[in-house]
């Protein structure tokens, strides 16, 4: 084996002209970007205040950075593979060549699920839920930290297969037999085990840090019963994170061994058996998706209730009913793989699970339109996604009780209905919600507000562009067209894949609105301002900092005796009030240990994907040196000393005094 | 071994901070370990994972041998014995540090040190009779699950006799802190958690493998 494993000039894809230019225009704008941030000097602030940040604020502003990020990444594959079916009907051969298409879905599914979903709700997370449970920051920091590089060190891994080597073309779920290394010889599929691997362990120890946060960290009379909505519902999917991301290392573990050391876990020979693969990857994979909806159901019960300026109806049953989904989540595996041939019971039992799921999810619903019921819904932004989810999640929940019926899923199994469901729930669900959340957050995050025109024209965009896209995979289902096809010969599926094309470019237009508004929203910051903090008039705590809140959170933490505590102070006249003296407020610092540690981990998974042994060594022993240093540091923390507090809230409550007529707008 | 829980989680009320703020402050100690177990509990389902595909893999022979073959009870018994004794020595070890009794805390880390080094070594020295036989992971699917849930485990003692010698280095150079009576809290849940796990790995792999 030579210095550099399996590595050779040969890796780098010169002869396919599109990876090559996507390469120079994202080296490009890379250069750009770093000539900028030298221009106005920004490396230091880069680096003190954002990259080694342990403040959970921060921390979910960049997870949320890296989702859009990952977003372009991932719908450039979608609309490849759009564009690609409508140009290869009729036998055609489109322009994507079978083993560059194959890398396109996988990365495609990888990316939205692992690299965009997952960050944007972690994001969202990180970013609002310490402060409305009326924390300083969440229970471990700089694990919190670390967390957040490990995941961007998995997404590092996956951007370096376009450019070095090649991605799996196994499908996003990488089913053995497929998958080992008798029918994947490439390095494809090492890339995309050691970057989920790698983000997976980041994301478990999200889930230990906010489940220790929620349990210990809350504001002194918070009841778990009187916590915000989105605080349960993340605090569901966290449970579920603990409970299933586990499998996930597990089994990617398992496949390493078996394309590593020659096991037999899932081999052909050997007595290796594929179906416990895919056994437990779904034991994993469908608590993930609840992981990813959950979270998303709190932001618009969150949404629904400010802006009726209502109490959310049904609080409790809400709670539970996300308890109900968690438990179900559990126990539905199966339907991903009715026609592995379990008996008859066996897949009866799991379609009646899966459909059971139905009824928690229809007493969201309910309860969202109770809430409505006699209120006065402001037609904002975050409204209109909610409204848009809320017909469109129904579709796609109908369409999976469809799938349920293991009869159906006989004929229905990999075929276009089944995308056309999971995209319905994923997108119009998961989705639809982080955008509804990234609009109603938006100005407490950065302090000023997202333009309105442009919001409400990017969504219209999505919520046509969506239904052009997906329904026509619905029909072409019927019509028996399956999944992953590089392309086809069938007239009778042409109109459907064109129309479908199209839908992919009304969604291009609705992110490119996207980032149109966040530019013209930041060029007219100064004229939008978010003076008060309490731009919608909101329920919970989070709305009673300054925008953005102050880095310590709450100067005195509030005392909380009702679900919605900010309204219960606001109509007991305790909201805003001026404190005498303030106590030292005990702080972490922030540490380059987290980014640090990721980068070696990285190098880990490098050395690993192509087989540079010494380079995996040095970057295990780095890390855990790293560790060590970290752990016997003694400088992590300090005092915010009275003086500052007074002068920080000062400023904040004359902001308030002076734009008080504002606080009730709208 | 309740009585050993019992006594590191005692450990962690006194409040030795010299701490005027104390409504700014939380009991971070108590944080720490309840944060910790939360670790183990996913740790536990990766092992629950591993311990499926045994279960689904164990007859999968593929023509070779199987646990009737290759297990020798008596052997295990005492390797078996060598990882519970660790979890009563660590106990007294935390007894000790709770009395704030360096010296003797030291002594009882590494008697549980040995013992988990024997229990390490006696592992290394069947996975290594096996290989030599022919018997190593790349034979069949039975060989490479019991290799990998018994080897996940071992890697698992190891990180945690890692753990012990670096907590012995800061026993020493410390004292009993906050910070390292703390740690040791939490290296010994770790501790008292794998030997339950063996337990399973025993009962699971050897004990139902032999008859």
């Amino acid at each position: 084996m030579s210095f550099f494993g399996k590595l050779t000039l040969e890796s780098i894809p010169y002869h396919e002209p599109i990876i090559m230019v996507t390469l120079a225009v994202v080296g490009v704008i890379g250069l750009i970007i770093a000539a900028l941030i030298t221009k106005h000097q920004k490396w230091g602030v880069l680096w003190h205040d954002w990259l080694t940040s342990v403040d959970h604020k921060r921390l979910g502003i960049m997870y949320i950075l890296l989702a859009l990020v990952m977003l372009i990444r991932g719908f450039s594959d979608a609309i490849m593979m759009r564009t690609q079916q409508a140009l290869a009907t009729n036998g055609a051969a489109g322009y994507l060549p079978p083993e560059h298409y194959d890398q396109i879905f996988t990365a495609h599914g990888v990316i939205m699920i692992i690299f965009m979903a997952m960050p944007f709700m972690i994001g969202l997370m990180n970013l609002i839920l310490p402060l409305q449970i009326g924390a300083r920051d969440v229970a471990f920091p700089f694990l919190n930290n670390l967390s957040f590089w490990l995941t961007t060190s998995g997404a590092v891994l996956i951007n370096i297969s376009l450019g070095l080597g090649e991605f799996a073309k196994t499908g996003w779920v990488a089913y053995p037999p497929l998958s080992e290394l008798a029918y994947s010889p490439g390095v494809g599929v090492d890339y995309y085990i050691w970057a989920l691997q790698i983000s997976g362990i980041g994301t478990t120890l999200t889930g230990v840090n906010f489940i220790a946060t929620v349990l210990k960290m809350r504001a002194p009379g918070m009841k778990l019963m009187q916590m915000p909505i989105f605080t349960w519902t993340c605090t569901w999917a966290n449970i579920l994170i603990v409970a299933s991301f586990p499998i996930l290392t597990a089994v990617l573990g398992l496949l390493t061994l078996d394309r590593y050391l020659d096991f037999h876990f899932f081999t052909n020979d050997g007595g290796g058996n594929a179906m416990m693969y895919i056994n437990l990857f779904w034991a994993w994979g469908h608590p993930e998706v609840y992981i990813l909806i959950l979270p998303a159901f709190g932001i618009f019960s969150e949404v629904i209730s400010t802006f009726t300026s209502k109490r959310l109806f049904g609080y409790s049953s809400m709670v539970w009913a996300s308890g109900a989904i968690s438990i179900l989540g559990f126990i539905v595996w199966l339907h991903h793989f009715f026609t592995m041939g379990s008996s008859a019971n066996v897949n009866a039992f799991f379609g009646v699970m899966t459909m059971v799921i139905a009824v928690p999810t229809g007493v969201k619903l309910f309860n969202w339109l109770f809430t409505i019921y006699r209120g006065r819904l402001r037609i904002t932004v975050p409204v209109l996604w909610t409204l848009g989810f809320m017909v469109t999640f129904t579709i796609g929940g109908m369409t999976g009780v469809l799938l349920a019926v293991p009869g159906a899923d006989y004929v229905l199994h990999n075929s276009l209905f089944l995308i056309a469901h999971f995209h319905n729930t994923i997108l119009g669900g998961a989705v639809f919600g982080y955008m509804a959340g990234f609009a109603f957050w938006f100005p407490k995050a950065m302090g000023f507000h997202l333009n309105e025109r442009l919001g409400k024209a990017s969504f219209w965009c999505w919520q046509v562009g969506f239904y052009v896209a997906f329904m026509p995979l619905y029909v072409l289902g019927f019509l028996g067209m399956t999944r992953r096809i590089n392309h086809t010969d069938n007239p009778a599926w042409n109109f459907w894949i064109y129309f479908a094309a199209v839908g992919a470019f009304i969604i291009l237009a609705g992110i490119i609105l996207q980032f149109v508004q966040l530019y013209v929203s930041f060029r007219d910051r100064e004229q939008n301002l978010d003076t008060t903090g309490d731009p919608w008039n909101g329920h919970t705590l989070e709305w009673s900092t300054s925008s953005p809140p102050q880095f310590y959170n709450f100067a005195k933490l509030p005392h909380v005796s009702d679900i919605d505590a900010f309204t219960d102070m606001k109509e007991k006249g305790q909201a805003y009030q001026r404190e005498q003296t303030y106590q030292p407020i005990h702080m972490p610092k922030n540490t380059a240990s987290g980014i640090l540690i990721a980068a070696c981990i990285t190098a880990v998974g490098f050395a690993a994907i192509w087989h540079i042994w010494w380079l995996a060594i040095v970057g295990f022993a780095g890390a855990f040196v790293l560790f060590l240093v970290r752990a016997y540091d003694n400088d992590v923390d300090y005092y915010v000393q009275p003086d500052d507090v007074t002068r920080i809230e000062n400023a904040h409550l004359d902001n308030v005094t002076a734009n008080l007529t504002n606080v009730v707008r709208g | 071994m309740s009585i050993a829980i019992q006594a590191d989680l005692h450990v962690t009320h006194p409040h030795e901070h010299n701490d005027q703020h104390h409504d700014e402050h939380h009991d971070t100690s108590a944080n720490t370990l309840f944060g910790f177990w939360i670790y183990l509990m996913t740790d536990c389902i990766l092992f629950a994972s591993v311990f499926a595909t045994y279960a689904v893999l164990y007859m999968n022979t593929d023509g070779g041998v199987s646990g009737k073959d290759i297990f020798e009870l008596d052997f295990v018994l005492i390797e078996t014995a060598a990882l519970l004794v660790s979890s009563i020595t660590y106990g007294v070890a935390m007894i000790c540090a709770k009395h704030q009794k360096q010296a003797a805390t030291l002594g009882w880390l590494l008697v549980t040190f040995a013992l988990g080094c024997v229990f390490i070594a006696m592992e290394v020295y069947e996975f290594h009779h096996l290989i030599e036989h022919g018997n190593g992971p790349d034979r069949s699917a039975f060989l490479s699950a019991f290799f990998a849930l018994v080897g996940m485990h071992g890697l698992h003692v190891t990180a945690g006799l890692i753990w012990m010698l670096i907590m012995m280095v800061e026993v020493l150079k410390t004292g009993l802190t906050n910070r390292s009576v703390t740690r040791l809290s939490c290296l010994s849940l770790f501790w008292h958690f794998l030997d339950i796990v063996w337990v399973c790995v025993f009962t699971v792999v050897y004990l139902l493998g032999a008859l």
